[in-house]
This record gives structure tokens, sequence and C-alpha cells, in this order.
């Protein structure tokens, strides 16, 4: 009861919730680093899955090369970009476009090559070019599992982002880096919420994004067919 | 109009799919290309709009060397329709069926314009042009792919396997709409199917392929079922080739007999000699008004006053026209005792009756 108490006595503090070290600015800061990586990620790991999925060649090395860069600890990476780039925000930069390239390449290359092949032969029969196929019958197809790729690497970036304060960074984890070497349990802990808080809004967020994306044809008939996935499912 | 000259198609790993084709489908005629598996039919169709390259000899679409047009614009001239239809998902109907239109850069009004023409042309309701592909049953899909490939009026289309995928009651209706929508609107058409049936009816000339993309015969449907060129197209045809023959030629084509014929007001030993006559133990009654009454056997024949009558007599449920089949008369004379087809007229009035061996010395 104590530690609620004091976690409520913590957010609803009126010091807490100004200047540089206030929570307001801490979210934005947050936001800030979560933003420009996955903007990043994207601008990079889309058009690679787009390309690899419509060409289908090389897609599985590119998946594995993604998964094993996957295996490789984020904190190694801010670690190891903070002794070769120095202090500041690239090392955190780079450590998050790293973690969320994969999700994006892996959804998109994936999604691509699960557009039926007739939409392909139909839409390139009727004389569309590459790009226009991949554009306009492609993606909009692929676009639910695009989106998902893109939600995943957001909603780690959003959590893996606390990080940037162990190499001195702002954002919401610098509430619990000095926490922790204060001892102050209700600081940590009203930092770890707020950071579930974000990474729950983000979520909530892009799917908006993605409810505003995907064709009203295509999600009624994912829905159908995952409506009649699941009676077949009880009925057999 | 389609021309190959000496097509060949060799894939890589060097099996021929398609050798040496000379073929020439001309101006609004359909040519059904047909065969079994594996013979080269849907390469050859595919190779008219590049979708597959040919690798030899020259093909021409219109006057036009294909291999010198870009694909994406020789596409968008030639209405492509598949088996597996291909709609978009993320597409409204009426969406779907303006791909090209788009492509090719038209304005909103016309596109609306030519959509909603298009929809009447093929029999789909206004309502589903705003509803899309996963609310449609399979036959409206089908029409829509047809509509989508109509849309910027290709001189040109090709059909690959258009109605293979739906039941047989809707792919014979789908059969019907397209040959009357092809009688109005005259195209070129090349159209892939591995049913005989199928090329028999939609085919103004049928080319039958082998394995390894020979042409084995290319003929109209008639010629072909009278004169097949060659043991492979024999067989090929079936066992049911004088049925299908029967099919495609009109009842105008043969002479009615002129049938053991009396009046109501005849007597009954007149209705005997004239069935005498004929060789059969019936006649047939035809009033005044030379209208059909029905048939009666000779034998015990006779009202009170000694004539045929027409109150006791029996029906010929089916009757056929000039405009008939064969096949039809063949089916009406199954239907009646008396084992033969009554001809009439467009207002139904009397002009002879066909008979088995009639059909058989046309088909011989």
């Amino acid at each position: 009861m104590d530690i609620l108490s004091a976690l409520a006595g913590w957010l609803t503090d009126p010091a807490n919730w100004q200047g540089s070290d206030g929570i307001p600015n801490r979210i934005f800061e947050h936001v800030w680093y979560s933003l420009t990586a996955t903007a990043v990620a994207v601008a990079i790991a889309l058009p690679i899955g787009l390309a690899l999925g419509h060409t289908g060649r090389g897609g599985q090395l590119a998946i594995n090369v993604s998964n094993v860069g996957r295996a490789i600890p984020s904190f190694g990476i801010i670690i190891l970009a903070f002794i070769l780039a120095g202090i500041g925000f690239i090392p955190v930069l780079i450590a998050l476009v790293a973690l969320a390239i994969p999700p994006i390449i892996t959804n998109s290359y994936v999604g691509i090559r699960a557009v039926d092949p007739e939409i392909r032969e139909a839409a390139a029969g009727m004389g569309m070019t590459g790009a226009q196929i991949l554009r306009r019958a492609e993606l909009p197809v692929a676009m639910p599992l695009v989106m998902a790729g893109i939600r995943t690497s957001a909603v780690q970036v959003v959590a893996t982002a606390t990080l940037a304060a162990v190499i001195g960074l702002g954002g919401l984890g610098r509430y619990i880096i000095s926490g922790f070497s204060q001892q102050d349990t209700p600081q940590v802990l009203g930092g770890a919420i707020l950071v579930a808080l974000l990474s729950l809004a983000t979520e909530a967020g892009l799917g908006a994004v993605q409810r505003a994306v995907v064709s009203e044809g295509l999600a009624q008939r994912n829905a159908e067919a995952a409506v009649a996935a699941k009676v077949s499912a009880t009925t057999t | 109009m389609i021309v190959f000259e000496s097509v060949n198609k060799t894939f890589p790993d060097g099996t021929t799919a398609v050798a040496s084709l000379d073929l020439e489908v001309g101006e609004g005629e359909v040519a059904v290309l047909v065969g079994p598996s594996g013979c080269g039919k849907t390469t050859t169709l595919r190779m008219i709009n590049r979708m597959i390259e040919p690798t030899g000899g020259r093909l021409t679409v219109n006057g036009r060397d294909v291999m010198s047009v870009d694909p994406p614009e020789l596409r968008r001239g030639i209405g492509y329709v598949i088996q597996q239809i291909g709609l978009f998902p993320h597409r409204t109907i009426a969406e779907n069926i303006a791909t090209v239109p788009a492509l090719v850069g038209w304005d909103k009004r016309r596109t609306r314009e030519r959509v909603d023409e298009l929809m009447t042309t093929i029999g789909l309701d206004a309502g589903v042009a705003d509803r899309y592909p996963h609310q449609l049953s399979g036959g409206q899909r089908q029409r829509v792919g047809v509509a989508r490939a109509l849309a910027v009026d290709p001189p040109i289309m090709l059909m690959d396997e258009p109605f293979g995928a739906v039941d047989p009651i809707v792919r014979a209706r789908l059969q019907d709409e397209f040959l009357r929508l092809q009688s109005e609107v005259n195209k070129t058409i090349a159209f892939v199917t591995h049913d005989i049936d199928e090329a028999i009816k939609m085919g103004d000339r049928i080319a039958i392929f082998s394995q390894g993309g020979h042409l084995e015969q290319y003929d109209t449907p008639a010629n072909i079922l009278a004169e097949p060129a060659n043991e492979f197209v024999e067989s090929f045809l079936g066992g049911e080739r004088g049925l299908k023959r029967l099919a495609l030629i009109p009842v105008a084509e043969i002479e009615a007999d002129p049938g053991p014929v009396v009046a109501p007001d005849d007597s009954a030993e007149h209705a005997a000699r004239v069935a005498a006559e004929h060789g059969t133990d019936w006649v047939v009654v035809v009033g005044p008004d030379r209208r059909v009454r029905g048939w009666t056997f000779v034998d015990g024949v006779g009202d009170a006053r000694g004539t045929v009558g027409d109150a006791e007599l029996r029906p010929f449920a089916l009757q056929v026209a000039a405009g008939d089949s064969l096949r039809a008369a063949l089916n009406a004379m199954m239907a009646s005792r008396t084992g033969v087809a009554v001809r009439v007229d467009g207002d139904r009035r009397y002009e002879g009756i066909l008979t088995q061996e009639l059909l058989s010395r046309t088909i011989r």
C-alpha cells in the first residue's frame, strides 16, 4: 500500500510535471527518439522488403540476415555505437533502427509474396508496369501485414528507447536509471508505467492508422475469413 | 486480327511448348484453342499479349509485331480474362472495372459512364458497383472479370478458361451471355479451354493442339466434326461425335418428309391407307388451319361418323422449327411414341416430319 501511495504521490507531484526533467518533456523526448528511429527504419526497410517481395528474389537471405540482427541485444549495439560514435543521439538511433528493421523487412516481404498470383497475373495482363503492380495491387493487398510489421517495430522501439538514458540522454528511461541510482522506487515504477502506457498508446495509434490505410473490402474479407476459420476450427 | 507465323516457344530448360505455329484469327472471329493439358494452348494465348515471350517466328496483332511494342502498352489494348479472374480484393466492383481506364488516364466522368454501361451490358445490378469482390457470387465475379477486360473497348480479347471455375449451370448461362455479347461487340477473340463441348459451342473456328504445341487441325466446328484431320483429333472429339454434329446442324438444312398426314374430316379407311403407304401404323392429324392436332394409331380409329375426328388424339409434346438443331429434333423423336419429330414453321404450321433415317443419312 505504501509503495502505491508513494507512486501516486510521485505521479501527481506538480514538480514532476515541469521543466526539462518533467514528465511532459521526457515523454516528448521519448516520442521524438522513437518516432525518428521508426521513421528511419521504415525508410530503409520498407523499400527493401517490398522490392524483395515484388521480385521474389533474395527474400530468404534478407530474412535470415535481419533475424541475425535481431539476435544481437540492443543494449550491446548502443554501447558499441557509443564507443564508435561517442555520446549523443546517433548511437541510440543506430541501435533503435537496427532493432526496428527486421520485422518491417520480414512482414513486407512475406506480405507481398502472399498476394494471390492471379492478382499479379491480372494486373500485369491489363498492362500495369512493375511499379504500378506493386503500388496498385500488391501493396494494398499486403497492407495488413506490412502495417503489422511497422506496429511491432514501433512498439519495440518505444520500449527500448528507455536505454537512451543509459548513455546520458533523456526520455522516460531517465526516471528508471536515476531512480535506481537514487534508490527511489516510486520514480523507477513511475518511469516504467509511463513507458508501458506509451507503448500501448503507440499500438493503439498505429492500429487506427492501419484501419485508415487498409481498404474496407480487404478488411471485411479478412475478418470473414478469420470467422470462417474459427467456425471450422470449432466444428471439426 | 491475330497472326502467328512460324511462332516458337522454347523454355530455358529446353522444353518446346509451341513448335512453329501458323495460325490466323480473323477480325471479329472467335478462335477456340483446345487440347489436352500440356499441349501449349495457354502458352499460345499468353504469347499474344507477351505474358510469355515467343522465342521465334513472327506474331502480329492488327498488323503490329508484338515484339515491337512495349508490353504494358500492348496489354492495355488487349482484353484479358483468366480463369481465376484476379479481381482486386481491395477495390470495389466499379473500381475493378475501371482499372484499365485509370491506367490510360480517362477522366472520372467518362470512366463512370463506361462502368455503368458495362454493368448493364454484362447483366450486373447497379447496386453491386460499390461492393467488394468477396461479396459477389462466382458467376457475378466472372462477369466483372469480363467487364473489366472490355473496359476500354479493346478490339482483341484473350480468354483463358474464363468459365472453368463456375458450376455447370452458371457456366452454360455465362456461355450463352458471352455469345449474345459477342454478337453485339464483334471482338477478335482467342479463347482457351480444355472442354471440347465448350469449344464447339463458342468457336467460329477451333484449333486443336496436341502435346508439344502441334496444331493438329484448325477449322470450323462443323468441318472438324465432319472430317477430323487425323486419329488424334478423332479421339479428342470423343465417342459422341455424331451427337455433337447434330447439335451444330439446323433443322433447315435437311428436307422434311411430308409424312402420313390426314385431316380430322378424313375417313378412318383413308387414314389406314395413308399409314400403309408410309409404312407406319399411325397418322399425323393436321387441321384446315395447317396446325398439328396430334397423332393417332390407325387401328380402331374413327368416331361415330366414321371420320378420324380430333378428340382422341395424342399430342406431339416437342416440335421443332427451322432454327432448332438436329439434336433437338433427335430429342423430340425420343420423346414421341411415333419415333419422328414434327417440323413446324414460325406460326406452328405443319411442315413435315423428320425421321431417324434422315438424321443418320445427314451425318454419315
